[in-house]
């Protein structure tokens, strides 16, 4: 009788709230082979292969934000990460969670390698280069554009390389640019906050947001794939962009 | 177990409360009440009030509140009987509320275990009542009788072990002397049933198992000892057609859900609309929309009885639209399939054989990897009520347009644990949306549509005032039944995942909606 995966497993965590064994993660060869493969399908997509990290963040590190112990990280797996583009597993049965658990901790034994480049010159490039225009670090800053305090925890350096040189490469949740034709007045482009079926808002580049009937609008068009940040290939040289990359991955709240 | 005193109860009022089964045969003799689940026995959800109209919805304000501390989601459907409204509330609360003021006249609790297995919450999505007395069923599988008038319990069964897996969040329906109810817990490997239940005592008289034993026929639909854990639940309300004396009612998805390798074969009677003889249990007849199915679309959803004319004949059929994409229409007297077509997108079937059967796509199944299939394990439409009007003949459903990519995997059998067998993750191709959709009840046929920005869990109702009410997120809204053009809407500000009602009560029509946490009554100033 389910009617969503996500209502599904918020019933796995009323389960688990009445008896808790102690988190034991499996660990034979066979396991942690199931674990993998499982990753590949599930996880992969945001995470990258072996867990380097991409649109997700990378999971090769002893100590994970979300998931400082194995009962976290089963819990992050069967419910996601509220607030965030993590969505839980509804697809994977108990076993499933438990092998794929186990093989995202291997994945931590693995050392990290550090990101190259001058995080120091990297910062005086955000400044210099007008980023905070759009983008904030805590208060300070922009809002069109998304907040980057701990961009570092949640993106890989790759991720955020592109994200430089083609921001359209990947539109993160909640930046889809509209434009909006109302039947009088003029139009407005910017990223939308929120829609239903009778209305929608959106925040203009001067960071207003206005509200808009569908019944007094002409039409909505949807620049999906499309980023409001301009593209800074051939404004940045290659150590620029590697500094400007190193600045970005320090940004982290993970202690 | 924990009562509340009574706040205040209008003795002359309540001290009347009686409402034998020919008032409920009987419903459109008193179309201010809303005597049982979906009003009347014919599973329409239609009201034949018709103060609130096409001319003057516009009008409609908020009467009254009542919110709910809970935050498990709110699907009752109240049951009106002259002035007193009866809902339940989650976790487990049952309330009477005064049909004007909104202030309870009584409430009662029930106890639940700690350890309960629910796949979507501590739900519930209303009552029956039968002479002075309201039936609830549990999600600890208990059916309990209180006294409508006080609120007092009258007795208290145990359905099934909730610790199986056992749960039941529907209303009962009461049929002559009889409460006939469901049950829930389709993703724990349960075995399904349907029960009829003495009204006075509580003595359970019959059941149905909607999975055969070993030896019964339909059992050779299941490989090995697959039908044990089948499932096939039965957690909405079924309808009942005094004229034929049968109760219609709805089973679940075999279990395990999306793995149909370990239960080959057709696996009846899930995913089916039983005919039952309410006063024995057993079964007419059974007509399966899914066989196999491993997608998880129950079809438990309210069916509805509407007679209408199919090719230049008047037909009595009992139709819906289902989740797995199919509009289908019935002889309800034979079960025998009349007519159906998809209602949304749907790629798992190249269409319905002419008995009705889906001729499948041989590789439109889940897989490890993930295989795309629309629609989306949301269904077409869900449990939620469509709508029959009498005065426009056209049936009305709200629809999600949404697909999933439909995953395999492991199903291993453990006594009241999750029993899946592989799940669904979203596909982002394409944004989903929904619709409210009119069409013509006997053949399926698309009258005309109202697109909604994204798919709705919430059911619909008309009304003799020309209106179709529903909802999208958090929007209540009212179309016009003829042309599906918005006439009024009303920003309640949480999510909508019920049914609406309509009553009458000193003269002024309301119209109630459960929104977020809390029960939302309107009417004209």
């Amino acid at each position: 009788m389910k009617v969503a995966i996500t209502t599904c497993v918020m019933g796995v965590a009323v389960l688990a709230a009445g008896t808790e064994p102690k988190t034991k993660l499996p660990n034979s060869r066979a396991d942690l082979a199931n674990g993998e493969k499982l990753f590949q399908v599930q996880c992969a997509r945001c995470h990258g292969p072996k867990g380097i990290g991409g649109r997700g963040p990378a999971l090769t590190r002893a100590k994970l934000l979300h998931a400082p112990d194995d009962g976290a990280l089963i819990k992050v797996l069967e419910d996601g990460i509220r607030g965030s583009e993590m969505p839980g597993a509804g697809a994977m049965s108990e076993r499933e969670v438990r092998q794929t658990a186990a093989y995202v901790r291997s994945l931590g034994k693995v050392a990290i390698k550090p990101v190259p480049g001058d995080a120091a010159h990297g910062a005086e490039i955000y400044r210099g280069k007008g980023c905070a225009g759009c983008h904030g670090v805590h208060a300070e800053g922009g809002i069109e554009g998304p907040d980057l305090a701990g961009i570092g925890d949640g993106r890989s350096a790759a991720y955020l390389r592109e994200s430089i040189v083609d921001p359209s490469a990947s539109v993160p949740e909640g930046y889809l640019l509209v434009t909006v034709v109302p039947k009088e007045g003029e139009r407005v482009t910017g990223v939308r906050v929120n829609e239903d079926s009778f209305s929608i808002q959106v925040r203009d580049r001067t960071g207003r947001t206005l509200t808009f009937w569908k019944a007094e609008v002409q039409q909505i068009e949807k620049q999906r794939g499309k980023s409001g940040m301009p593209s800074y290939r051939g404004q940045l040289s290659e150590a620029e962009l590697t500094d400007l990359v190193a600045y970005l991955a320090s940004l982290k709240e993970e202690k | 177990m924990k009562r509340w005193a009574c706040l205040f109860v209008p003795a002359a009022l309540l001290a009347q409360v009686n409402v034998p089964f020919d008032r409920i045969r009987d419903a459109d003799k008193e179309p201010h009440n809303w005597l049982t689940y979906s009003r009347d026995y014919s599973g329409q959800r239609y009201s034949p009030l018709d103060q609130v109209n096409t001319s003057n919805v516009s009008k409609l304000r908020i009467a009254w509140m009542r919110q709910v501390d809970e935050t498990d989601t709110f699907e009752t459907s109240p049951l009106v009987v002259d002035g007193t409204l009866y809902v339940t509330e989650p976790p487990n609360l049952v309330e009477a509320l005064d049909a004007v003021t909104g202030r309870p006249l009584w409430t009662w609790q029930k106890e639940l275990p700690k350890d309960l297995r629910l796949c979507c919450g501590k739900v519930n999505r209303g009552l029956a009542i039968l002479g002075n007395t309201v039936y609830y069923a549990t999600t600890d599988a208990h059916l309990v009788a209180l006294d409508a008038r006080t609120g007092t319990m009258r007795w208290d069964v145990t359905m099934a072990d909730y610790k199986n897996g056992y749960s039941s969040t529907g209303a009962p329906l009461a049929v002559k002397d009889k409460i006939i109810t469901g049950m829930a817990g389709g993703e724990f490997g349960v075995r399904g049933f349907i029960d009829g239940y003495d009204a006075k005592t509580g003595k359970r008289l019959w059941r149905f198992n909607t999975i055969p034993a070993k030896g019964e026929p339909g059992n050779e639909s299941w490989a090995g000892e697959s039908w044990k854990t089948g499932s096939a639940t039965t957690w909405v309300t079924g309808v009942y057609d005094a004229e034929t004396n049968t109760v219609y009612w709805g089973t679940g998805n075999p279990g395990p859900d999306w793995n149909g390798d370990v239960r080959q074969g057709d696996n009846l009677y899930s995913d089916c609309l039983i005919a039952l003889d309410p006063d024995t249990g057993a079964k007419k007849w059974h007509f399966q929309y899914t066989p196999h199915d491993m997608n998880d679309w129950d079809s438990t959803q309210t069916p509805i009885l509407a007679d209408g004319m199919v090719s230049g004949q008047s037909r009595k059929m009992v139709v819906l639209a289902n989740r797995n994409g199919f509009y289908y229409a019935l002889d309800r007297v034979t079960g025998k399939f009349i007519a159906g077509r998809p209602y949304v997108k749907q790629t798992w079937a190249t269409g319905l054989d002419e008995a009705g059967r889906p001729m499948r796509v041989t590789d439109a199944q889940p897989t490890v990897e993930g295989k795309l299939i629309w629609p989306s394990l949301g269904g077409g439409s869900n449990w939620y009520s469509s709508t029959f009007s009498p005065k426009t003949g056209l049936y009305y459903v709200n629809v999600k347009e949404e697909a999933g990519i439909y995953h395999k995997g492991e199903a291993e059998y453990r006594a009241g644990a999750f029993f899946n067998g592989g799940g669904q993750s979203e596909y982002k191709g394409e944004e989903p949306y929904g619709a409210v959709r009119a069409l013509d009840v006997g053949t399926g046929e698309l009258r005309w549509e109202f697109k909604l920005h994204r798919p709705s869990h919430a059911g619909l109702m008309t009304t003799a005032g020309g209106l179709v009410f529903g909802s999208n997120l958090s929007t209540f809204f009212a179309l016009d039944a003829k042309s599906g053009g918005l006439l009024w809407r009303f920003e309640t500000g949480g999510n909508i995942d019920a049914n609406p009602v309509s009553y009458m009560h000193a003269g002024k029509q309301y119209v109630a909606i459960p929104a977020g946490h809390a029960l939302l009554v309107f009417g004209l100033d």
